[in-house]
């Protein structure tokens, strides 16, 4: 079973995207913010982490550039899924290391689980 | 650092494009086209002058007094498209504000009703029961973000509607303290409300004033941890009413305080903990406040409380 570190502040989307997950059959590790999310890539070794960009405590764009520093976590592909759809923090993100860029209301979540799959090579 | 400044303040193109307008409503661009305009006007008086008129005194005084008009005129030109160039990068950060704002509680209904209603899944009663209230909130949440946008423009545009009638003050408040009182209870927050006696009717806009009242009890709950007290003043002070609330919430960095009432702007340490806020409600409040002839102002220490307060004319 594949691990994926879900980093969201919105409560409600963390339930209904992690249960989605979990239909899926992937575990689910939850953070609601960038710090305690930063922290959990490192003890959880997570498969995929999934980036929300606009958090408390650390913006996302600080935890992609720490774990990216980091040699326990850069290899870990990032797929950011956010609702910031501006040029320049897509191009931000991706130039710091993120695998795939979303944004949340353009997709489907069967769409989004597709990128998933795509991402993890399943 | 100062030199790099100074050469990027020479790159027209690089700074047109930060404000997202075409080169020729660019004012730096303009300017330069304006500076060769000048020249070639000189030169041409200059040469009509060396043709036509006589004394070199004269040439030269017309082709100083041209080339200060046009100079002025120059000026004038590129300021105009500046503001205009200013105006229209705040409209499109607003816009991209805006709609990062609605998207959150749109992503929430989104993908909460193709979770409930996607065949592969048989949820259990409970579950579908917690969803369906997020959709509710969510809803809520957007239909709020809407009016206060709604509420803005009108103030932009200077129409928003100022009704005159007689009512209760005092009583708007414990109505609006009743109606707050589960949230408030939920984060285990007391609210007490001191009224002078003998408060009189006032004449101004209920429905506004409302919401000026409702955004600041709001704004105390959500900003105050568990086991907080917020208490609400009303007094009669030099032929106005004075509404003060206070709580001991986290309170607002002294640096933030000057820029609280601004237009989507949330203080450092509030929007490190909850990234929700739109920033539009102190600036709405501010706005109605003073539109119906009163005045909003704050006291706050961080870590140790907040205090608000606004005046309203009684006649």
């Amino acid at each position: 079973m594949k691990k994926i570190l879900f980093i969201e502040d919105e409560e409600t989307l963390q339930r209904t995207f992690g249960d989605v997950l979990q239909r899926e059959k992937y575990e689910v590790v939850k953070a609601l913010d960038g710090k305690i999310g930063l922290r959990l890539a490192k003890s959880e070794k997570p498969d995929l982490i999934i980036l929300d960009l606009v958090l408390p405590k650390m913006l996302g764009f600080e935890v992609l550039k720490a774990l990216k520093k980091d040699k326990e976590t850069k290899d870990i592909p990032v797929l950011i899924l956010t609702n910031l759809e501006r040029p320049k923090d897509v191009e931000q993100a991706l130039n710091l290391g993120a695998t795939t860029y979303l944004v949340k209301t353009n997709y489907a979540l069967e769409e989004v689980i597709d990128k998933i799959k795509k991402v993890l090579k399943e | 650092m100062s030199l790099k400044r100074f050469f990027h303040s020479l790159n027209f193109i690089n700074q047109c494009r930060e404000y997202g307008v075409p080169l020729w409503q660019c004012p730096q661009f303009l300017f330069l086209i304006m500076g060769v305009f000048i020249i070639l006007t000189s030169s041409f008086s200059y040469l009509v002058g060396t043709r036509f008129v006589e004394d070199p005194s004269i040439v030269a005084l017309i082709d100083l007094m041209i080339t200060a008009i046009l100079f002025i005129i120059a000026v004038i030109i590129s300021k105009s498209f500046e503001r205009l160039a200013e105006a229209s990068q705040m409209k499109s950060e607003f816009i991209d504000i805006v709609s990062h704002q609605l998207r959150s509680p749109l992503t929430n209904l989104k993908w909460g009703i193709e979770f409930l209603t996607s065949d592969e899944f048989k949820m259990p009663d409970e579950k579908k029961e917690e969803y369906y209230d997020s959709l509710k909130e969510n809803t809520a949440r957007m239909v709020e973000l809407v009016d206060d946008l709604l509420v803005v423009s009108r103030i932009e545009k200077g129409t928003l509607p100022v009704r005159k009638e007689k009512f209760n003050l005092e009583n708007m408040i414990k109505d609006l303290i009743d109606r707050f009182g589960l949230m408030a209870e939920a984060s285990n927050i007391k609210i007490e409300f001191h009224p002078d006696k003998n408060i009189p009717e006032i004449y101004s806009d209920p429905s506004q004033i409302k919401i000026v009242v409702e955004n600041l009890i709001d704004n105390a709950i959500r900003y105050t941890q568990n086991k907080g007290y917020i208490g609400i003043w009303l007094r009669i002070k030099n032929k106005q009413l004075l509404f003060k609330i206070k709580d001991n919430g986290m309170g607002i960095p002294k640096s933030d305080q000057k820029h609280i009432f601004e237009k989507f702007f949330r203080a450092r340490n509030i929007s490190k903990k909850d990234t929700r806020g739109s920033g539009l409600g102190l600036y709405v409040c501010k706005s109605i406040i003073e539109k119906v002839g009163g005045k909003i102002w704050l006291k706050s220490k961080l870590d140790k409380g907040t205090e608000f307060y606004f005046t309203l004319p009684i006649k």
